[in-house]
């Protein structure tokens, strides 16, 4: 029995490994998508913490992807060397920051902004959180599109390009890998990295999940009174649980800009926070296999039907093309799903540690 | 000192929208307990139904005065509203009532990005000039300019305010309604029916929100499948900024969004030098709504939200 699960967790992991050196046959774009879904998974499990485990409900959670983003952006592009004579005076070679520092102080920052956020809504429960998180990401974005006078920080809608890819122990991601005759391509070098951030995330979640802390959490989820009654510092650890989730995010969105090469306002718009809630609620809310499934799902299915919509296009005179459609395809799995299966794809299968109507 | 009144007059128009508005979401949330993200797309389609709506009667019917014409094409956006709304809740929302309460604002979610979608595939995607209908003199009363529209605006939403008003407190239905909203079950036995009473609830905010739309798209001359989300949100914090649930809380929170927009927007630049500029305005909402939920997180008139998850 125990061998069998040991050659699953292998076969999985072969597979995991295999999967865009074979996707990269078929084109690049297919590994892209892949990677798009690893980033997108990464964003849910961290969502997952703030809404699955402490049962806050976060609309704005882009705000901290955009944060990890434009960290990473600012300090890799040529933007800042190029607005503030200063700052090209202390980097006459531009600022290449190493990722080390880069993503670090990404990730304290969009932490940061969490608590930030955090703190005034903490004594609002449930829909009116709602209203404040999704204001919230709405005010980044504002910031973002007109930051760009009377001093230009974040170049405004234009967004900023150039962006350095991802180096790591001396290997640029951004270049295709060749070993011998085998050419590994740039996306799929990516893939591997993504793919290693998740296994930390799944690790570092699902330990979190399981320790005192994370049942803290669940108690808060389940009835905010008995838990202070029970002597958790509920103020504490709410802020913790915003903190945690928005430094998931800070980390995704560096990743995010080191893989687009260029980042603009308009990559963190409020639908993008919709649809994080929706992968996360549509999976399975507060369990790990089920935000998974539904981060694959509604990442990768609608990218997927881009490649199938070219027919549909032509047949209506182009009134539904592959943008349209997706929309369609989301919209329409978001009722759908939920209508049929409330509790998502694949619920925690433990009985009364869900969230629970009033 | 005449920018300060001009402002107001400006902030009462768009507070009196967002107000109309905001009644649908703070009703809604008031019975059920949920934000239905749907309603700026029932804005929306309200909207566009009566742009097409016009444009046909004008061909039908060219020498009909304006007004005629601007009358009978809300009737038809309310109508068609009305009958959306009605299926919205019918199909997204009644199946899940006991659901997770996680589960009906998905599909509320769900719904909006669905219409908006559906909206863009039927109506195409540029935007729409919305004919000006009523004469487009502006009056002018001592240096503060009105525009007929504008008028028609504070008008309109005057007397929906009273017939709603008349309608929530001296009528069955709204007795019913308010019962429904204390305490459902209660209600339940003492003869009210609950399905009844919230769609009855959808309908009438359904007839808001496509007045809203209509005037919405009169106030600005133009009309576009997105048009919904930006009113919806404002409006849901309006409803929240007076206290959800509370009707006369809706309205008081949509007038002073309103204002609080307009004078915020028309003063940015002095108070700030220059530095932040009137695109600031759609964020001012949003602080508004930080402020008064940390100093007060019931809202201004709620009294009976306190602990409500």
């Amino acid at each position: 029995m125990k061998n069998n699960k040991t050659l699953q967790y292998i076969l999985i992991g072969a597979a995991l490994i295999a999967l865009p050196l074979i996707l990269q046959m078929f084109g690049n774009a297919w590994v892209r998508i892949a990677d798009m879904a690893l980033l997108y998974i990464l964003l849910a499990i961290g969502l997952n913490i703030v809404v699955g485990y402490a049962g806050l409900l976060d609309l704005g959670y882009v705000a901290f992807f955009a944060v990890g983003a434009y960290m990473y952006g600012l300090l890799s592009s040529p933007h800042l060397t190029n607005t503030f004579a200063w700052i090209a005076a202390a980097y006459p070679n531009g600022m290449h920051m190493p990722i080390w520092l880069i993503v670090p102080v990404g990730a304290a920052l969009a932490g940061l902004f969490g608590m930030l956020l955090g703190a005034p809504t903490l004594k609002l429960r449930g829909d009116y959180l709602a209203i404040v998180t999704l204001g919230f990401g709405e005010i980044i974005r504002v910031f973002m599109n007109n930051l760009d006078h009377p001093v230009n920080i974040t170049n405004g809608p234009k967004g900023l390009d150039q962006i350095d890819p991802i180096s790591i122990f001396g290997l640029n991601l951004g270049k295709k890998l060749m070993i011998g005759d085998f050419e590994i391509a740039s996306v799929s070098l990516y893939y591997y990295l993504f793919l290693s951030l998740v296994l930390v995330t799944i690790l570092i979640s699902h330990r979190l999940e399981i320790s005192r802390i994370g049942r803290a959490w669940m108690a808060i989820r389940e009835d905010e009174i008995a838990a202070k009654a029970m002597g958790l510092n509920t103020r504490n650890l709410k802020l913790l649980a915003f903190g945690m989730g928005a430094t998931f995010g800070g980390v995704s969105g560096a990743m995010f800009a080191g893989f687009q090469g260029f980042i603009s306002p308009e990559s963190f718009s409020l639908m993008e926070s919709v649809m994080i809630v929706a992968m996360v609620v549509l999976g399975g809310l507060g369990y790990l296999p089920g935000v998974i499934l539904g981060a694959i799902l509604l990442s990768a299915l609608p990218e997927v039907l881009r490649y199938v919509a070219g027919p549909l296009q032509e047949m209506t005179g182009g009134r539904l093309d592959s943008a349209i459609l997706r929309q369609l395809l989301v919209a329409l799995a978001m009722i759908v799903i939920m209508l049929m299966r409330p509790r998502g794809l694949w619920p925690s299968p433990e009985h009364g540690k869900s969230l629970k109507t009033k | 000192m005449d920018v300060f009144f001009q402002q107001v007059i400006n902030g009462l128009v768009m507070g009196s929208m967002y107000a109309l508005v905001a009644l649908g979401y703070t009703m809604v949330y008031g019975i059920i307990n949920l934000i239905n993200f749907a309603h700026g797309e029932v804005l929306m389609v309200g909207a566009l139904t009566s742009w097409s709506a016009i444009g046909m009667m004008r061909d039908a019917m060219p020498g009909a005065p304006g007004w005629v014409i601007l009358i009978l094409a809300t009737l038809i956006a309310c109508v068609v509203a009305v009958v959306l709304n009605y299926s919205i809740e019918k199909i997204a929302y009644r199946p899940l009532r006991n659901s997770p309460k996680l589960a009906p604002l998905i599909t509320a979610i769900g719904m909006s990005i669905l219409l908006q979608t559906l909206a863009m595939i039927i109506w195409k995607p540029n935007y729409k000039a919305y004919p000006t209908l009523l004469s487009s003199t502006p009056i002018n009363m001592g240096g503060v300019v009105i525009t007929p529209t504008q008028v028609m605006i504070l008008g309109v939403t005057a007397v929906s305010l009273a017939i709603l008003m008349w309608l929530v407190n001296y009528t069955r239905l709204g007795r019913a309604m308010r019962a429904t909203a204390e305490n459902p079950r209660v209600a339940g036995l003492m003869g009210v029916k609950p399905d009844m009473v919230i769609s009855a609830t959808f309908v009438i905010g359904a007839i808001l929100a496509a007045i809203a739309g209509v005037m919405y798209a009169s106030n600005y001359g133009t009309a576009q499948h997105a048009m919904g989300f930006l009113p919806g949100l404002k409006a849901f914090t309006a409803a929240v900024f007076g206290g959800i649930g509370n009707l006369s809380g809706a309205v008081i929170g949509g007038i002073l969004l309103g204002l609080i927009e307009a004078i915020g927007s028309g003063y940015i630049g002095h108070l700030t030098g220059g530095v932040l500029g009137s695109h600031y305005t759609d964020i001012f909402a949003f602080i508004v709504l930080i402020i008064v939920l940390t100093l007060r997180p019931s809202g201004l008139m709620g009294e009976r939200v306190a602990d409500r998850a």
